[in-house]
C-alpha cells in the first residue's frame, strides 16, 4: 500500500508535483499515466525517498520509505534501467544489492533465471541492450521478494516477447497480493496491463479510477464519420434526434451522440443515401488526451501535440 | 496468469522474516562493488609498480654519486647520504596521492555519474550507513596500498644500500614515522577524493577539484613572506606528508616557519576526518 498525502515538489519556481494525494492498493496492477514531464518520475522518486517532497508525505505500508534501514524486502523498484555501472557484471551488480540487504546469495541466480538473463549473468552490463537492462532492473526489483513494486516506464526497449512477459509478470505479482505500480506515457501500455489507473498532468492528479470506468467513459464519447449524398439534410435529421453534428467537408459530417447503426437506420427510413459510415471508436488514448490536454495547454500555452 | 486466484498475503514474502540489518553487510556490498570493477586491480597494481619502481630507481641512481664520493671524497659524502630523501621520494608520493585521490573520487562520483546511486539508495535507504561503509572500504584499501608502497620502498631501497653501508633500519630515528606517513598519505588523499566526488558528482569536475586541492592550492601557500600563508600551507596534506617523511638526521631547512611533527600528524588526521564527514553529510543530505 502506497499513500501520498498532499505531496508537492518544487524545483525553484517550477512545480513538478502539485498537491498530489492518492493511494495504491495491493492485489492489483496500477498504471501511472501522464505525458512526459508530468511528474511521474519525481513522484516515484519521492515514494522511494530519493527525492524529499517540498511538503506533504508519502508512505509505503505506513512508513516513509527513507526511514527504513534496508529497502529491498519492502519495495522493489526499477526507476531507470540505466541506473547501473556498466563495468560490472549482472551477477556482481545483483550480488552487491543482495549482500547489503542480507538477502541469500541464491536469490541472485533465481531472479536472473526468472527474467531470462541467466546466460548473461557473467557479462558486463555495459554490453547489454536496453531490453536486457530493463530485465536486469526488474531482476533487482524482485531480489528482495518485496510486497510493493514500482516500475518507471518498464516497457521501454523491450521487444514484443518482453512486453508480453512483463504484462504477465505484473499480473502474477498483483495476484500474489503485492502492490504493483508502473508508469507510462502511453495509454495503450496501461490499457493492456493495469486495472487501476492514476492519471497526472503538470504534477496534478487528473484521474484515479478503474480502467473499466475510464473506458466506459471513453466509449460514450465515440464519433461517427458519415459521407452522404445530402449532408445538410442528414445533419438536420440527426440533430433532430439529439446528436451533435459537425460538417467535415462538402459530403461528410462528423456525428457524436448516436451509434453508427442508429444513424444508418434513420437515414434509410428517411430515404437519405449514405456513401460511407465509419465509427471512429474513441479510445482510452483519446480519454487520456482529453484529460491531460487541459493541464498541458494551461501551463505550456501550446497545443497538446507539442506537449506530447 | 488468469488461473491464479488473487489472494492478498497468501504467500509469506521475504520481508516477513527480515533479519536485523548489519553494517558489516554494507561493507561487504561495497567491497563487492569495488572489486567487481576491472579498473580497481589495474589502478592498484599500476600504482604499486610505478611508485615502488620510481623509489628504487632513485636509490639505484644514487649509487653513482655515493661511489664517486667514496672514491674521490667529493660530491655526496657517504656519511651525509639521506636514504629517505630519494628512497621515499616526492615524485612517488605525488603519484600515490594522485592515484589514491582518484580512487576515492571515482568510488563516489562513479555512483552519481552512472545513476547507480538511485539503485543503491532505493535498496538501502539508510544513506549515511552506505556512505560510512564506502568510506571504510576505500580507507582500508588505500591504507593497504600506501603500506605496500611505503614498506616495499623503504626496505627495498635500504636493502640495496646495504652494499654501500649507508642504509637505514626501520628502528633508526624517524624511520618508522617516515614509512607510516608515506603510507597514510594514501588514505588521507582518498578521503579528500571522496569528499570532492560527493560534492561535485561529475567525473571531470571531481578529478579537477581533487588535483587542484592536492597539488595546486599548496602553490598558493608557499614562501616565507607571510607567516599566516605559510602556516596554512604547512597544514595541507602534501606538505604535512613532506614534513613527516623527512630524516631527522638529514640537514633539511624548513624555512622560517617550520611545521612541527605533531602539528603535521594532526593536520593529516584533520583532513581525513573532515573529508569523511563532508562525504557522508553531503551524500545524506542531497536529493538524488
Amino acid at each position: 500500500m502506497i499513500e501520498a498525502r498532499h505531496v508537492t515538489k518544487r524545483y525553484g519556481d517550477t512545480v513538478a508535483v502539485d498537491d498530489l494525494s492518492f493511494s495504491v492498493r495491493p492485489g492489483r496492477v496500477t498504471g501511472f499515466l501522464g505525458p512526459n514531464g508530468a511528474g511521474k518520475s519525481t513522484t516515484l522518486r519521492m515514494i522511494l525517498g530519493l527525492t524529499a517532497p517540498s511538503s506533504g508525505t508519502v508512505t509505503v505500508d505506513g512508513v516513509p520509505f527513507a526511514e527504513r534501514r534496508r529497502g529491498l524486502r519492502h519495495v522493489g523498484a526499477l526507476l531507470d534501467a540505466q541506473d547501473v555501472h556498466g563495468g560490472r557484471t549482472a551477477a556482481a551488480h545483483l550480488s552487491a544489492l543482495a549482500r547489503g540487504n542480507r538477502i541469500p546469495r541464491t536469490r541472485v541466480a533465481d531472479v536472473l533465471e526468472e527474467v531470462g538473463l541467466a546466460k548473461a549473468a557473467g557479462r558486463r552490463i555495459g554490453g547489454f541492450s536496453l531490453g536486457m537492462r530493463q530485465r536486469l532492473g526488474i531482476a533487482a526489483a524482485l531480489l528482495g521478494d518485496p510486497g510493493v513494486l514500482l516500475f518507471d516506464e518498464p516497457l521501454n526497449g523491450l521487444d514484443m516477447e518482453g512486453v508480453l512477459w512483463v504484462r504477465g509478470l505484473f499480473r502474477r505479482l498483483a495476484a500474489e497480493g503485492r502492490t504493483v505500480l508502473f508508469s507510462s506515457h502511453m495509454m495503450s501500455e496501461i490499457e493492456q496491463s493495469a486495472e487501476q489507473v492514476l492519471v497526472i498532468g503538470r504534477g496534478r492528479l487528473l484521474a484515479d479510477e478503474q480502467l473499466a470506468d475510464l473506458s466506459r467513459a471513453a466509449r460514450g464519447g465515440s464519433v461517427v464519420t458519415v459521407h452522404a449524398a445530402d449532408p445538410a439534410a442528414l445533419a438536420a435529421l440527426l440533430t433532430g434526434e439529439g446528436a451533435s453534428v459537425r460538417p467535415l467537408s462538402e459530403e461528410a459530417v462528423e456525428v457524436s451522440g448516436l451509434p453508427a447503426r442508429r444513424i444508418g437506420e434513420l437515414a434509410l427510413r428517411h430515404g437519405l443515401a449514405l456513401h460511407q459510415l465509419t465509427t471512429k471508436a474513441s479510445s482510452l488514448e483519446d480519454a487520456f488526451l482529453e484529460l491531460t490536454a487541459g493541464s498541458v495547454e494551461y501551463a505550456a500555452g501550446d497545443g497538446r501535440g507539442g506537449a506530447l | 496468469m488468469s488461473t491464479q486466484t488473487p489472494a492478498a498475503g497468501a504467500r509469506p514474502l521475504l520481508a516477513a522474516d527480515e533479519p536485523r540489518p548489519r553494517f558489516a553487510d554494507l561493507v561487504a556490498a561495497e567491497w563487492i562493488k569495488l572489486w567487481s570493477l576491472r579498473s580497481t586491480p589495474w589502478v592498484l597494481a599500476l600504482t604499486v609498480l610505478v611508485t615502488i619502481g620510481v623509489n628504487l630507481n632513485a636509490v639505484h641512481s644514487d649509487f653513482v654519486y655515493i661511489d664517486r664520493a667514496a672514491r674521490t671524497g667529493t660530491g655526496h659524502r657517504a656519511g651525509a647520504y639521506d636514504p629517505i630523501f630519494h628512497g621515499l621520494n616526492q615524485i612517488s608520493a605525488d603519484l600515490l596521492m594522485l592515484a589514491a585521490g582518484a580512487v576515492g573520487a571515482i568510488s563516489v562520483f562513479g555512483e552519481y555519474a552512472t545513476g547507480l546511486v538511485r539503485t543503491t539508495f532505493a535498496a538501502v535507504p539508510d544513506r549515511g550507513a552506505v556512505a560510512r561503509a564506502k568510506v571504510l572500504v576505500v580507507t582500508a584499501l588505500t591504507t593497504a596500498l600506501g603500506a605496500v608502497v611505503a614498506t616495499a620502498s623503504f626496505f627495498g631501497g635500504n636493502a640495496m644500500l646495504v652494499s654501500r653501508h649507508v642504509g637505514l633500519s626501520i628502528t633508526d630515528p624517524g624511520c618508522a614515522r617516515c614509512v607510516a606517513a608515506y603510507a597514510l598519505i594514501a588514505p588521507v588523499c582518498a578521503l579528500v577524493g571522496m569528499a570532492t566526488g560527493a560534492v561535485f558528482r561529475f567525473a571531470a569536475a571531481s578529478i579537477v577539484a581533487v588535483v587542484t586541492l592536492l597539488f595546486l592550492v599548496p602553490l598558493l601557500f608557499g614562501g616565507d613572506r607571510y607567516e599566516l600563508l605559510r602556516r596554512i600551507g604547512n597544514t595541507l596534506p602534501g606538505n604535512a606528508e613532506s614534513r613527516l617523511v623527512s630524516n631527522p638526521a638529514a640537514p633539511i631547512s624548513w624555512g622560517k616557519y617550520p611545521a612541527s611533527v605533531h602539528g603535521s600528524w594532526l593536520a593529516l588526521a584533520a583532513w581525513a576526518v573532515a573529508s569523511a564527514v563532508v562525504a557522508v553529510v553531503v551524500v545524506r543530505r542531497r536529493d538524488v
